[in-house]
């Protein structure tokens, strides 16, 4: 029991920080990319290649002079980005992020809780989410943040819908609502344990969840809470200081966290096809696992990278019929034809 | 140890409850209820309802609680046009809350007390048998259940829409032409309850 | 301790305890090293430059408000869903159409929202 705890223990402090490292990291990723779309070096300074930067803008966060407004709710002002921090964090807990581990004999799984509502867990993680932005944008009493604020809300619940109705057609597919089991339901070798990824079976799923994973982060087509033109910062206009860092680290761990979910649920997860054919060690196969679900994870943040500088933002009209008159019938039209194609093919 | 858990929770869930009531900020309030909520869903955790749990915290306090705080961000929260009521207001408000107290007590009283037992070998709350009992042995009230939701979907639709057509002929009124601004429904509440 | 399910969320509690200490240090350790040079015209709300008028506690369009209405009420439906699903495989095709019903309910309130025009941002 002791072992187990420790381990968990051991693993809990480890995501932690390799948590906050990718979402240090995509900030240098993000301008890397950004400057190689445009032609440019980026950042190139700090350290060779740059690679410093992350530490320098942290540490410039930590030595700026905070700024509360003398308008603004001051106890809300400073709980705002410390929900936003605290759920963006406790959205990855159910990820599994690798196979079982044996270490003396004792089966570890590379997961820290395995709850049998392990979906379910991270839409309500999700969903406190939006209470950062909307009190934060509120204590302000700045008339753009509230503006960005109340954006974000409805944006965020709009797409929360078609988001939670894309999974339930994969649900109907794979029987469970644990994440550890859907990504083991994945693996496999050659022969009659060969299973396919569920993005074969749920290519439109896939995409609506894709696409709400894009606005639930307010990355790029949907970025209106905080669009630069029109509403100076959006709902983190009066923040500064690592108030403001809390705000834009809270959303490269977002965007980190989406990534896993998507490619634990349509990507296989951990899984490597035909790993296990190959006859490797146990342990080792884990590892190399652990290993190609983080290149997935890199490969998604890229692409969250690469849509930013190829898409031009959506108007608000557009971004509110997209989620209610198109994305949520096409998801209920994906459940019934999945129920439908299901029942036929018994 | 579920037992002191239990204790510890339900310690948390009445003192915010409490906090609900006594903080002068709405937006506090609301706050204190999500963190109620949480010590609710943390409640069914402890009877192994993790379904339920779950559903409890996306609905009441991801969904609920974002409907109370736009409503409470709707209105006007400055202190000058804050409205006092006068007291034979809080008098009915204290006799009307002090009837269902009475209620409530009434109905606890004639209740059983049932020993509810923590352990895992209640299965109840996991979401296959809990699917399995909604869909054959409720499925009537299952059925119903969306009848209720649709009656509340037309109910808002009717309701908001009304509020727009005024807000935007108010506007009307006041400007001659109608404001841009002012006719896309913005809908201020004093006004539209004259 | 019996209970299985429990011990599953011991190691949430730790990640909570464990991402809340480290928001809560964080906040205090940057409050307490940065500079503080506040003036009058720092504190006021920012406004791109002008002087700002009123404060931002004012009314919303109650477009905003009907959404998160309806988002509630969709929002129990999509959480009815997820018992059937879990379960579609056993309960088969008589599931399926008691699903059709209570979906196809709800599908009649959505085009009576698409027709009343009650989510047309632009009027």
């Amino acid at each position: 029991m002791s072992e187990v705890l420790t381990f968990k223990l051991i693993l809990v402090f480890s995501i932690f920080g390799v948590t906050l490292l990718i979402a240090m990291y995509s900030t240098y990723l993000e301008r890397k990319v950004a400057a190689f779309i445009q032609d440019r070096v980026g950042p190139d300074r700090a350290g060779p290649f740059g690679l410093l930067q992350p530490l320098a803008d942290g540490v410039k966060m930590f030595m700026k002079e905070e700024i509360i407004p003398n308008v603004s709710n001051k106890f809300l002002f400073i709980v705002g980005p410390c929900v936003a921090m605290l759920t963006a964090i406790m959205a990855g807990v159910v990820i599994p992020w690798g196979g079982t581990l044996t270490i003396n004999g004792t089966q570890y799984n590379l997961q820290i809780a395995d709850l049998n509502i392990g979906i379910l867990y991270i839409f309500g993680v999700v969903s406190i989410g939006v209470y950062g932005i909307m009190i934060g944008g509120w204590a302000s009493n700045n008339k753009f943040s509230l503006l960005g604020a109340i954006r974000a809300s409805a944006q965020m619940i709009s797409y929360e819908l078609a988001m939670g109705l894309s999974i339930i057609a994969l649900i109907m597919i794979t029987g469970t609502l644990s994440l550890q089991e859907i990504a083991a339901q994945q693996g496999g070798g050659v022969g009659s344990d060969w299973n396919m990824w569920n993005i074969v079976y749920q290519p439109i799923g896939f995409m609506i969840f894709i696409i709400c994973a894009f606005a639930e982060c307010n990355r790029m087509p949907f970025d209106l809470p905080e669009t630069e033109t029109e509403l100076v910062g959006g709902y983190h206009t009066e923040y500064s200081s690592m108030k403001l860092g809390f705000y834009l680290f809270a959303e490269y761990i977002n965007m980190f966290t989406s990534s896993a979910v998507m490619a634990t649920l349509y990507f296989g997860g951990y899984n490597i096809p035909f790993i296990n054919d190959l006859g490797l060690d146990p342990n080792v196969a884990t590892i190399l696992g652990t290993v190609f679900f983080f290149m997935k994870i890199g490969f998604f943040i890229f692409f969250f990278m690469w849509i930013r500088w190829t898409l031009p933002r959506f108007r608000y009209d557009q971004l509110m019929n997209l989620g209610w008159k198109i994305l949520i019938p096409l998801a209920i039209a994906n459940v019934a034809v999945t129920g439908l194609v299901m029942i036929l093919m018994d | 140890m579920t037992l002191y858990a239990f204790y510890f929770i339900s310690f948390l869930a009445v003192l915010s409850a409490l906090m609900v009531v006594f903080s002068r900020n709405p937006i506090h309030s609301v706050l204190y209820l999500v963190i109620t909520f949480f010590c609710v869903a943390c409640h069914y955790l402890l009877l192994n309802a993790q379904f339920l749990a779950a559903v409890h915290v996306i609905v009441y306090a991801g969904a609920i609680m974002v409907l109370f705080l736009y409503v409470i961000m709707l209105l006007n929260l400055n202190k000058d046009d804050e409205s006092q009521k006068s007291n034979l207001w809080k008098a009915g408000a204290v006799i009307t809350s002090g009837l269902l107290l009475v209620v409530f007590v009434g109905a606890l009283r004639g209740a059983e007390a049932e020993s509810v037992s923590f352990a895992s070998s209640n299965n109840t709350g996991l979401v296959k048998n809990l699917g399995r009992l909604l869909f054959n042995e409720f499925l009537l009230p299952f059925e119903i259940v969306s009848i209720l939701l649709l009656a509340a979907m037309v109910g808002a639709v009717m309701l908001g829409k009304t509020h727009m057509k005024r807000a935007k002929e108010i506007a009307h009124e006041k400007n001659g032409r109608g404001s841009v601004a002012s006719a896309r429904g913005i809908g201020n509440i004093k006004e539209l309850t004259k | 301790m019996t209970n299985t399910g429990l011990v599953d969320y011991l190691p949430i509690l730790l990640m909570f305890l464990l991402a809340a200490g480290f928001v809560g240090v964080t906040m205090v350790v940057t409050h307490w090293l940065g500079p503080k040079r506040k003036t009058k015209v720092k504190l006021q709300s920012f406004e791109c430059g002008i002087e700002s008028k009123g404060n931002a506690r004012q009314a919303f369009p109650i477009k905003y408000f009907l959404v998160a209405i309806l988002f509630v009420l969709f929002d129990v439906e999509v959480i009815f869903m997820y018992p059937w699903a879990v379960n579609f495989k056993e309960f088969g095709i008589p599931g399926f159409i008691e699903m059709i019903v209570f979906i196809g309910l709800l599908l009649v309130g959505f085009f009576y929202i698409i027709k009343k025009k009650a989510l047309e941002w632009e009027d």
